[in-house]
């Protein structure tokens, strides 16, 4: 298939409609395979670049006279209006817009065209964070292992190639275990907390059924879990939905642990919410946050109905018990919901940012984002295959690293410090998420992204992100270490709407962005000054 | 009184701290296992309330002014019910003499007293706006309190208006509160006045006030039009007529531009906090709640509105050019909170520490906001009492968070002014208005707050603060509605727990200070390195060299020593986050879960085999 199919004008004069506080821009609008461009005036100065086209969530037409408007909703919650002069012309490219915008294929999307300069191919994709990972928890225990039963992804369609298993269960038992949990996901390691021993797992649902099975081989792995931490530890299996709910997953084949089964396994339930419920949520909130003439009370009730924040403070909250379950109680943690690649990775990766401090880093974070989130499986591509805008029915769509992303950010608000990296980081992967002319968001799994070669013909988004370019959007100036756990409140109260991302669009560029850019100042200042005051220290020293 | 438990505010599972509990003349303090001390003025408490008995002993909640809530529990009913009775005594008394700032001794001698009640000048302050000038003049009118007895004896007036246009106008305001001027923008030569509601009735005028405002217009030489803004919702303007008092009626006044803005009395205010607190104050308060609950509270609403009114008053300078008249019922609440809030969008002046200090003076103590009624210094009348202060360090608040760098102040500084309204132990506050003040001698018998804020100065300074930045002269803040935010500092200054565990503010302070000291140091050794250079030309070496070498490493030192403190505030604040263990939080409570979790899931194992049953 060709682009040109499915460009019906390439070309018009247009008007970009200014946000607030910009002016106005003209010039001619040009519609390529992957770009929206407005270049503005003489051919000698650069071309404007506008967006990418995936980014583009919803399109809505309308014509008077001899000219058009189009409004362009992008997925990073922007908005864009241009007006367009003929009918036809208004038209037509609305429709290459909208066709283009809607590509399904993986390997006509633009990261395997975008070829930046300064970045080689295949620069970043060393980053195995399984194998990484392990070489860190082996170093502080020998119970775990590092298995590649999974190398040709047949146990398991969503895991990655290597995962990190208990050394007293062998592959054969893997297998007995993947065949018993739903997708294959059987408990994993994803992170080890040195200090108390503990560890913490993931997994999906036990497929229980309404006949009540159950596998030696799955209750052996949760032993050799407990046994393998410290005699007589105990173990905390959370689930993440009521109790209600699972045990209603029986009658299509799931289910939960039975006490029974598991010796030494407590069961918790902590409701989260999924799907699309959580997609509504996101939607209704975006909506209040675009009306910008709504009284207080109005704002104040569809804050409150959006039901956004709940769900932030759920999350945290769960996260924490578990966070808490392995520092104060000794305890090991599984965590699954029903599938294990929403939910479950919200809960065990916002628990390791609470209690390691390696992950709170920039590249600490961009690893546990690989891991927990990429390398996990979460589905990216049916997850954030639309945003808040779009009116195509979801099927799919949930905000769920969304969601991870502002618990981030909450934390991160109650501990300027101790976070290495800023908003701006947070900014980026959320945007990243939904389009981006880089390859790691791509595809659903790992497995997919080998078929379609992603590694190889793609860039990847963290060398993008790691350039010296980009560090000052990306940093805290503020970091400082702090090596112990951080425990954030969860009350109402303590709890902030994110305005950066929420109203980034909606309002004009704030002063406290000036404010945060004297931050940096003071920051870089402090050390010039100190730097400099070295150097004298040293420079007089030969002269003696 | 030994033994007595401090619950945790906020904690569902009843923890708490055993210590002693102690009676002074002035303070209830409380001293922990750890020796930690909680003092409380007896002035702060709101209320005292004992409540039903239970197994561990008597329970008492104090409420503060100061918003902090503190959850006792005595474990004998016989001394729980003493201190009960001495602290509804101690909170609450009958005459100014006995308030705190009368027996306050901060060990200072007359003449620094007198000192620090001079600090803040008025005079002063209305020469720095520029008046007296050709179109204004002071007025020696109520230099007795004979016309306004809640006005100062200081007023500026337009030159033309003459004494008996100011009688005449005076006796047609209520409580005799004429317009008189409050801020005057020298630039574009148009000013803000206040005054109270006109007694209009139905169809009442007085020439005197007609003339009296014609003359604010005509003392602005490029508008001829001024603004007349009543900050009461029509519907009660309207109700006022009624009691023979009311608005102005644009027909009989000419060249005025009449505009109603819409805030709340007293009362609404009053019931407005309190439904607020009382959403706070809920344990294992939900999302939904608390947004729903801010939402039925309404206290947003009314800062906007507050805010808003503000807004309305600068632009009506900046961009009209034109004078506006403020005034609400009687003149000392709403019209106090529009008037400054005002002055403090056009002049940047009232942004810094002083000037600050500067505008409470003028708009609040000297213009009659009744501080003693409205802060319940004195056992007197509930109905009288009402945040309208508050709201205003609110307003400024969200302001700050605005417009970071445009105040010199942070807002330590904002909690700090709120704590010491409530807390009689200086004498800025007490009293309803000037004629009081001098009546009961507070400038002999007490002492000034602000040389005792100036003292800490550090504590209050904004590190972010710019004063040169010509952007920030004239504040235009953005009054979306999703701009205003819960102040949890505020509401919750003495919930620990719900607060950021580090604080960026004090880190950058400190960076700032070492970097002024740091080149400092780069200062002084580049021109030892020039003395040293110029010693070496002289062919003078060795000995000398070495001398001025030594005294070079001492200055290394101290700027080595300065790049070790760096740490420190660090510690600190590492410190606060060892303090945050998971118990401190909500989500601590589930460890009862942990063992009680699965006889729940039993149990609904049980409803649900019922159910299919």
């Amino acid at each position: 298939m060709e682009f040109s199919e499915l460009i019906r004008t390439g070309r018009a004069q247009a008007e970009l409609l200014p946000g607030p506080e910009e002016a106005p821009l003209r010039g001619t609008l040009c519609v390529t395979g992957h770009h929206l461009l407005l270049s503005p005036g003489p051919p000698s100065t650069p071309d404007l670049w506008l967006l990418l086209l995936r980014s583009v969530d919803s399109i809505e037409k309308r014509v008077a006279g001899d000219s058009g408007t189009i409004t362009l909703r992008c997925k990073d919650l922007r908005v864009l209006q241009l007006d367009i002069e003929g009918v036809e012309a208004t038209l037509d490219i609305a429709r290459s817009i909208e066709a283009l915008s809607s590509l399904e294929s993986v390997i006509t999307s633009f990261p395997f065209f975008y070829r930046p300069k300064g970045l080689r191919l295949g620069d970043a994709w060393h980053f195995h964070p399984p194998e990484r990972y392990y070489k860190r928890v082996a170093r502080e225990t020998n119970a775990w292992r590092l298995s590649e039963v999974n190398q040709d992804f047949s146990l398991c369609p969503s895991y990655p190639r290597a995962v990190i298993v208990p050394r007293a269960v062998d592959d054969d038992a893997l297998a007995q275990c993947a065949r018993f949990r739903q997708g294959g996901r059987f408990p994993v390691l994803c992170y080890h907390h040195a200090p108390s021993g503990t560890v913490l797992l993931r997994s999906s649902q036990p497929l229980i059924g309404p006949q009540k099975r159950r596998c030696a081989e799955d209750e052996d792995l949760l032993r050799a879990v407990l046994t393998g931490a410290r005699p007589g530890a105990q173990g905390f299996i959370v689930d993440t939905r009521s109790a209600q709910a699972a045990k209603q997953a029986r009658m299509t084949g799931g289910g939960t642990e039975a006490k029974a089964a598991y010796p030494g396994w407590k069961r918790l339930h902590r409701p989260l919410e999924r799907g699309r419920a959580l997609q509504e949520s996101f939607v209704r909130l975006v909506e209040a946050c675009g009306d910008t003439e709504q009284s207080m009370d109005r704002w104040l009730s569809r804050l409150e109905g959006c039901r956004w924040l709940a769900h932030v403070k759920e999350a945290l909250s769960t996260a924490c018990l578990a966070a808490q379950g392995m520092e104060r109680e000794g305890a090991c943690i599984l965590v699954h919901g029903a599938e294990g690649t929403d939910s479950t990775l919200l809960v065990t990766s916002l628990a390791q940012l609470i209690l390691d401090p390696l992950s709170r880093t920039i590249t600490g974070f961009q690893e546990l984002v690989e891991r927990e989130w990429i390398q996990a499986g979460h589905p990216f591509q049916l997850r954030c295959a639309h945003s808040a805008f779009s009116h195509a029915r979801p099927k799919h769509e949930a905000p769920t690293f969304l969601l991870f992303l502002d618990c981030v950010w909450q934390l991160g608000r109650q501990f300027p410090l101790s976070l290495e990296f800023g908003e701006g980081l947070l900014l980026a992967l959320f945007e990243h998420a939904y389009a981006s002319p880089f390859g790691t968001f791509l595809c659903n799994s790992e497995k997919e992204r080998c078929l379609c070669e992603v590694r190889t013909r793609t860039h990847s988004l963290w060398s993008g992100l790691n350039q010296p370019k980009e560090q000052r959007k990306l940093r805290n100036p503020l970091y400082v270490p702090n090596p112990l756990a951080i425990w954030p409140s969860v009350e109402p109260q303590s709890l902030r709407l994110w305005q950066g991302l929420f109203l980034r669009w909606t309002r004009p560029p704030e002063p406290s962005e000036v404010a945060w850019e004297k931050v940096w100042q003071i920051v870089t200042e402090r050390e010039k000054t100190g730097d400099s005051a070295h150097s004298f220290c040293l420079s007089p020293q030969p002269k003696q | 009184v030994e033994q007595v438990k401090l619950l945790d505010r906020f904690s569902t599972s009843n923890k708490s701290l055993t210590g002693t509990l102690y009676l002074t003349a002035t303070h209830l303090l409380f001293i922990d296992s750890h020796q930690k001390e909680t003092w409380i003025l007896h002035h702060h408490i709101a209320s005292v309330e004992k409540l039903a008995l239970t197994t561990s002993g008597c329970p008492l909640v104090i409420q503060c002014k100061n918003f902090r809530i503190v959850h006792f529990i005595v474990p004998r009913e016989r001394d729980c019910h003493d201190i009960y009775n001495s602290l509804l005594q101690l909170s609450k008394q009958a005459k100014y003499e006995d308030l705190y700032a009368f027996s306050y001794n901060p060990k200072q001698n007359d003449s620094e007293r007198l000192q620090g009640w001079q600090l803040i000048d008025l005079a002063e302050e209305y020469k720095r706006m520029g008046v007296p000038n050709p179109h204004w003049q002071l007025s020696d009118a109520n230099r007795e309190y004979k016309i306004c007895e809640t006005y100062p004896r200081e007023l500026y007036v337009p030159r033309i208006a003459s004494k008996p246009i100011i009688v005449g106008s005076s006796k047609f305001r209520s409580k005799g509160r004429f317009p008189v001027l409050s801020y005057y923008h020298q630039e574009k030569e148009a000013a803000i006045c206040r005054c109270s509601q006109p007694l209009s009735g139905f169809s009442a005028r007085c020439l005197e006030d007609e003339h009296l405002l014609q003359a604010i217009s005509k003392a602005n030489p490029v508008n001829r039009y001024m603004y007349v803004v009543d900050t009461r919702p029509k519907l009660n303007a309207m109700a006022n007529r009624a009691a023979g008092k009311g608005y102005e009626n644009e027909d009989n006044y000419s060249n005025i531009r009449f505009q109603f803005v819409g805030i709340e009395n007293i009362h609404v205010m009053r019931s407005s906090l309190q439904k607020l607190l009382e959403v706070n104050g809920t344990k294992g308060l939900s999302v939904n709640d608390f947004y729903s609950g801010l939402e039925n509270s309404g206290w947003l609403r009314h800062i906007k509105a507050v805010m808003d009114a503000a807004i309305f008053l600068a632009k009506a300078i900046m961009v009209e050019n034109a004078s506006v008249l403020v005034h609400c019922s009687d003149g000392w609440d709403r019209t106090s909170q529009v008037c400054s809030l005002g002055s403090l969008l056009l002049d940047s002046y009232y942004r810094t520490i002083k000037g600050f200090m500067v505008l409470i003076e003028k708009d609040w103590i000297s213009f009659g906001h009744k501080f003693s009624e409205r802060c319940g210094h004195l056992d007197g009348d509930p109905k009288e009492v009402s945040p309208v202060f508050t709201q205003f360090l609110e307003c400024v608040w969200h302001l700050t968070e605005q417009f970071p760098q445009a105040f010199e102040f942070n807002e330590a500084f904002l909690l700090q002014i709120h704590e010491h309204i409530h807390s009689c132990q200086f004498g800025n506050f007490l009293g309803n208005c000037q004629k009081e003040r001098e009546e009961l001698k507070l400038k002999e018998k007490t002492y000034s707050l602000w040389p005792f804020l100036l003292d800490d100065l550090k504590k209050y300074l904004n590190p972010l603060y710019s004063s040169k930045s010509q952007r920030f002269t004239v504040l235009e803040p953005n009054t979306v509605s999703f701009n205003f935010k819960f102040w949890r500092n505020m509401y919750h200054q003495f919930d620990r727990t719900l607060h950021p565990r580090q604080s960026v503010f004090n880190i950058i302070m400190n960076m700032n200070e070492q970097n002024k000291q740091l080149e400092k140091d780069i200062q002084d050794l580049e021109s030892k390195i020039k003395q040293c250079k110029n010693k070496q030309s002289d062919g003078v070496l060795t000995k000398e060299l070495l001398h001025s070498v030594h005294p070079e490493s001492s200055a290394l030192k101290t700027s080595l020593c300065l790049k070790e403190q760096t740490l420190l505030p660090v510690n600190d604040a590492l410190r606060t986050i060892e303090g945050s263990n998971p118990a401190d939080n909500r989500y601590c409570d589930y460890t009862e879960e942990f063992s009680k979790a699965e006889p729940g899931v039993v149990s609904l194992e049980y409803g649900v085999a019922r159910m299919t049953c």
